[in-house]
């Protein structure tokens, strides 16, 4: 455990991160690897070109997407922190850990998981998706094989399933209604950051 | 419409035939017996006239007639009384209907002259319900699933198996059984007849109780997998029975374990095998549509049997072959042919599921196979009970230690109390060879105590149970758009991190998969058509339209005739609304009316969704199409009233080989002529110059009127038609949006620049044409202007409508042309057009 322990004490505010998170001191060690081999010129950070380096992320139709998600608004980099933050999204709900009363909601709550997609979606961050929006995330999704006329009446018909005040647009609150039923702890954990 | 119809009936009466010739052996074996000596030929004294012959149809008439008399026990059981059948399970029922038919046959022969048998229940009545269960099977659940569905099918059945087997052994050494004629590896036998959870029975209990999706594959999946580990145990025992205790040493324990990973993985691969030639069959079965869908049926026997031949897991053969065929034959063929194949699985699963249950009980009345030992019965049911619960559990605790989402305590007792035994047991058990196995009897009547225990008392507590424990149920999922496009996402979003984190996790097998799939598999085994139209979305997208225009027309059937589609006030209103729908951007003041409108629209149109959604994963084998086939009808009806008639040359509806009459090249001949018939007249008016516009002013009302009619009677209004008449989600309407866009081509191909004008709106601005339509008989009208049902659909439901999938580029087809038929109308008509507008 030597080697874990000393691991761990390199990376600053560990405690803080492992207490945010959620996550085990294994796969902090863990995520902290992914992060240096990424970082490959080791500046402590990475830029997008770092993730476009993956190259199975650059066949994703949304994997530009997901990418900008690391990055807050206005900045080119993200540190180790904020990247362990945002995988922590994708860590499964465990029901057994104990809920604090008054401690803040966690990372990986449904509300939070699917503020993650929201904002693949959102673009522009006024809050709502909308149309064109919509459509350029489906003109990603959907390929070739459909017709521009036929992308815009699969957006329109999906913005008018969730749009419940009719603007046009999907606001969150909305967007959180429309996937109601939909098993959102399972669909957006990945099993390996348990 | 019609010939769907018409080839579901007719396809029915087929396979009942078919039916009652597979069931051949259901009783015929037994009435061989029954009437050895034959009068046929007793002095004749002259020519007769009507002669009686029952024996020269004896064997197929008793079938028919078990398949009627199963038939009627259903009817009855179902109808019989809605509260009854809330609380009893329908095996059950059927099951208690087969003690009191058994009773009648036993009073009546003194002897019990139907079973049964074996073979029958092997070769004949099992094979298409696996069938019908595996090409239903949700498959992305399945596979997702796959790996507990193993652990529970393999180390649960073996477990099961071996716990029985020996915990029986140790009481009967313990003499809690009296003296009986058995040893060690006949208990071992016993044990691993009785161990596996049976596929009917559970398809038969679990569709009444929809529980959560994941549960229901746990358990159905379990049940048809462990056929592969029940019919090795099985052999594997009965071989060392047949051996003798002495004879087994190391190497043949070895030997049983080489050949469970051979039956189990060969089955399996045979199932494949079969799967990869049913595509491939499909791929190229295009000119005899009417058979295509036989393929399935018999290439999937042909995989059971083979497997049989080979002495391999039948039943995983066949599941495999269901499972691995169900996308690419679903894509390769005609979709009535799909309709087809459904409608014929159910079939032939619930009627065989049926006789199963019936004769399961008729088998019981019967004095000679009842061998009573309370100890040895009694605790056969503990143990099977007990151990099942304890070999959940355990296999769950493990399988929770992986599973992302783990599966609850509540739902652990749902899969150990689910676990029923069926006929499978029972046909083992029949099986089993007296002369090595002394104590058959005692066996089988065990096995059917269980049975009957499990089914009938197990059934129908399982739904107070579910209840009762609050088991998460089946979520009623109307399909909706934006759930299954985000579903998607969360996908790419998942596979995005696994790579992020650099790991090789799920998401990545899933999508390496894919990318397989889509550019291999699905390149050999599916039509390149076929392959271009199937994007999931897309194809979603598709169907939610379809529903919506069939719940518009049978909503409009409900409130009365559909008399507003005639009325001429109508049509005016459809033409601003349909404009407004097409001019979106250019006038959003009409959007915004429309908009309240269009509210209470959708009320309608999600509540009569919801009304009778089916959940999305069922496999219940009753509930399949039952609201499709309602819409159908309504469609069928509707279309058969009112829908513009070509006066194409009807090909003759006797043909057995072709149902289809719209698609046939005559009609496209038809309306080409048609097409230019209408250019040279209006080529003719053109000479008369100005005139033609001065016409349409004063014609105006019904210029626009038929603008609407016939602007879309070649066009939309024959897609419409299309789209609903197969309303269980059909490509014809790609077939004949294509189909339209020939017709285009065919007139742009002419380069004569009178004709040019014209040929962007081939019929619209013919005047003469009109006016002989104006002169003949209003019935005929009335026919005529049928097309405006298509703008009424547009205008009730504009968004989700108005660009419908298949013909959204032939809707910018028209809405060009109807643009630039602006542009080149007169002014006069610009200035008339706009009043209707505003």
């Amino acid at each position: 455990m030597g080697s874990t322990n000393s691991t761990l004490l390199k990376i600053p505010n560990v405690e803080v991160l492992m207490q945010e998170t959620g996550f085990s001191p294994a796969h902090i060690i863990r995520l902290h690897d992914r992060f240096k081999a990424l970082d490959k010129e080791g500046r402590g950070y990475l830029c997008p070109q770092d993730f476009g380096a993956i190259k199975e992320l650059a066949m994703n139709p949304i994997g530009d997407r997901i990418i900008g998600a690391f990055f807050s608004p206005g900045k080119e980099t993200v540190d180790f922190h904020a990247f362990v933050k945002i995988l922590a999204h994708f860590r499964p709900v465990d029901k057994d850990r104990p809920k604090e009363p008054n401690s803040p909601e966690p990372i990986n709550s449904r509300s939070n998981k699917l503020k993650f997609a929201f904002q693949l979606y959102d673009q522009d961050k006024d809050g709502k998706i909308s149309r064109d929006e919509l459509l350029k995330v489906l003109r990603a999704m959907l390929g070739m094989q459909v017709t521009e006329e036929q992308l815009e009446s699969i957006a329109d018909r999906t913005i008018q399933e969730a749009d419940l005040d009719r603007d046009d647009a999907i606001s969150f609150e909305e967007f959180r209604k429309s996937l109601e039923k939909v098993n959102i702890d399972h669909k957006m954990s990945i099993r390996f950051l348990r | 419409m019609a010939s769907s119809v018409y080839l579901c009936l007719l396809r029915t009466v087929f396979l009942v035939c078919i039916v009652n010739l597979l069931i051949h052996g259901v009783s015929g074996d037994e009435d061989v017996n029954q009437n050895p000596h034959h009068h046929l030929h007793e002095n004749i004294t002259g020519l007769p006239i009507v002669t009686f012959k029952w024996h020269h149809v004896e064997t197929p008439y008793l079938v028919v007639l078990w398949v009627f008399v199963a038939a009627l026990a259903k009817l009855s059981v179902i109808e019989l009384n809605h509260h009854v059948t809330s609380v009893f399970p329908e095996s059950g029922l059927l099951i208690i209907l087969g003690f009191f038919l058994g009773g009648i046959v036993w009073g009546a022969d003194k002897v019990q002259t139907f079973k049964l048998l074996p073979s029958t229940f092997f070769f004949y009545l099992l094979p298409q319900i696996i069938l019908d269960a595996s090409y239903f099977m949700p498959n992305k659940l399945f596979f997702s699933n796959l790996g507990a569905i193993l652990i529970y099918a393999i180390f649960g059945t073996c477990w099961n198996a071996a716990t029985v087997g020996l915990s029986l052994w140790g009481c009967y050494e313990a003499g809690a059984m009296g003296n009986l004629d058995i040893g060690l590896l006949q208990f071992l036998l016993f044990g691993s007849l009785i161990a596996a959870v049976d596929p009917v029975a559970v398809i038969a209990v679990f569709e009444e109780v929809h529980v959560n999706e994941v549960l229901f594959i746990l358990v159905f999946g379990e049940s048809l997998l462990n056929d592969g580990v029940t019919v090795v145990l099985y052999n594997v025992f009965e071989a060392f029975v047949n051996l003798g205790g002495p004879m087994i040493d190391t190497a043949e324990i070895f030997k049983g374990i080489f050949t469970f990973v051979v039956v189990a993985f060969g089955g399996s691969f045979l199932g494949v095998v079969f799967a990869i030639l049913l595509s491939l069959l499909t791929r190229c079965t295009k000119h005899i549509q009417i058979i295509e869908a036989g393929f399935v049926f018999v290439v999937g026997y042909m995989a059971y049997l083979t497997a049989e031949m080979l002495s391999l897991s039948a039943i995983l053969s066949i599941t495999f072959c269901g499972v691995c065929c169900q996308k690419y034959v679903n894509a390769n063929m005609d979709e009535k042919s799909i309709t087809t194949l459904r409608h014929a699985l159910k079939l032939l699963a619930n009627g065989s599921e049926t006789m199963i249950f019936v004769f399961l009980g008729i088998t019981a009345i019967d004095t000679e196979i009842w061998v009573w030992n309370t100890g040895f019965i009694l605790l056969t049911i503990l143990f099977i009970f007990i151990y099942r619960i304890i070999g959940v559990f355990l296999l769950t605790w493990m399988l929770n230690k992986f599973r992302l989402v783990p599966v609850e305590v509540i739902d652990q007792v749902v899969m150990s109390y689910g676990g029923l035994r069926g006929a499978v047991a029972y046909g083992l058990a029949a099986m089993l060879d007296e002369k090595t196995i002394p104590e058959k009897n005692l066996m089988i009547s065990t096995t059917l105590i269980v049975v009957y225990f499990t089914v009938i008392l197990q059934g129908i507590t399982m739904k107070p149970l579910v209840q009762w424990l609050k088991v998460k149920r089946a979520a009623h999922s109307d399909l909706k758009l934006i759930e299954k496009l985000n579903n998607r996402a969360f996908d790419h979003i998942l596979a995005a991190v696994e790579d992020i984190c650099g790991r090789i996790g799920d998401n990545w097998w899933t999508r390496g998969w894919n990318r397989f799939e889509e550019n291999y598999i699905s390149w050999l085994l599916m039509k390149p058509k076929a392959r271009k139209n199937r994007d999931y979305l897309f194809s979603i997208f598709h169907k939610l339209n379809l529903e919506d225009a069939v719940n518009y027309v049978s909503e409009g059937e409900r409130q009365g005739s559909l008399a507003f589609i005639r009325s001429d006030k109508a049509a005016n209103v459809d033409f601003k609304k349909q404009f407004g729908s097409e001019f979106a951007d250019v006038m959003p003041d009409i959007m915004v009316d429309m908009s309240s409108y269009e509210l209470g629209i959708e009320n309608f149109s999600v509540t009569s969704i919801v009304k009778d959604t089916i959940p999305s994963v069922s496999l219940d084998i009753n509930a399949q199409d039952r609201k499709n086939a309602l819409d159908d009808i309504n469609a069928h009806h509707l279309l058969q009233q009112h829908l513009y008639r070509s006066r194409k040359h009807h090909r003759h509806k006797y043909s057995r080989s072709h149902f289809s009459i719209n698609q046939s090249e005559e009609e496209v001949q038809e309306i080409f002529q048609r097409t230019m018939r209408s250019r040279l007249e209006s080529f003719k008016s053109a000479k008369m110059g100005v005139n033609q516009a001065k016409k349409i002013t004063k014609h105006h009302k019904k210029e626009l009127a038929h603008k609407m009619a016939n602007g879309h009677s070649d066009g939309t209004g024959y897609l419409y038609g299309d789209e609903v008449d197969s309303a269980v989600g059909s490509e014809t309407g790609v077939i004949s949006g294509t189909f339209m866009r020939d017709k285009y081509t065919v007139g742009a191909g002419i380069e004569n620049p009178v004709f040019l004008p014209d040929m962007d709106s081939p019929t619209h601005s013919s005047l003469p044409w009109l006016m002989e339509t104006e002169a003949v008989a209003p019935s005929q009208r009335a026919q005529r202007r049928l097309p405006w049902t298509p703008n009424r659909l547009r205008r009730l439901a504009p968004m989700r409508i108005s660009t419908c999938s298949t013909d959204s580029f032939l809707m910018a087809d028209v809405s060009s042309l109807t643009l630039e038929e602006h542009e080149e109308l007169s002014q006069t008509d610009h200035d008339e057009i706009r009043p209707v507008f505003d």
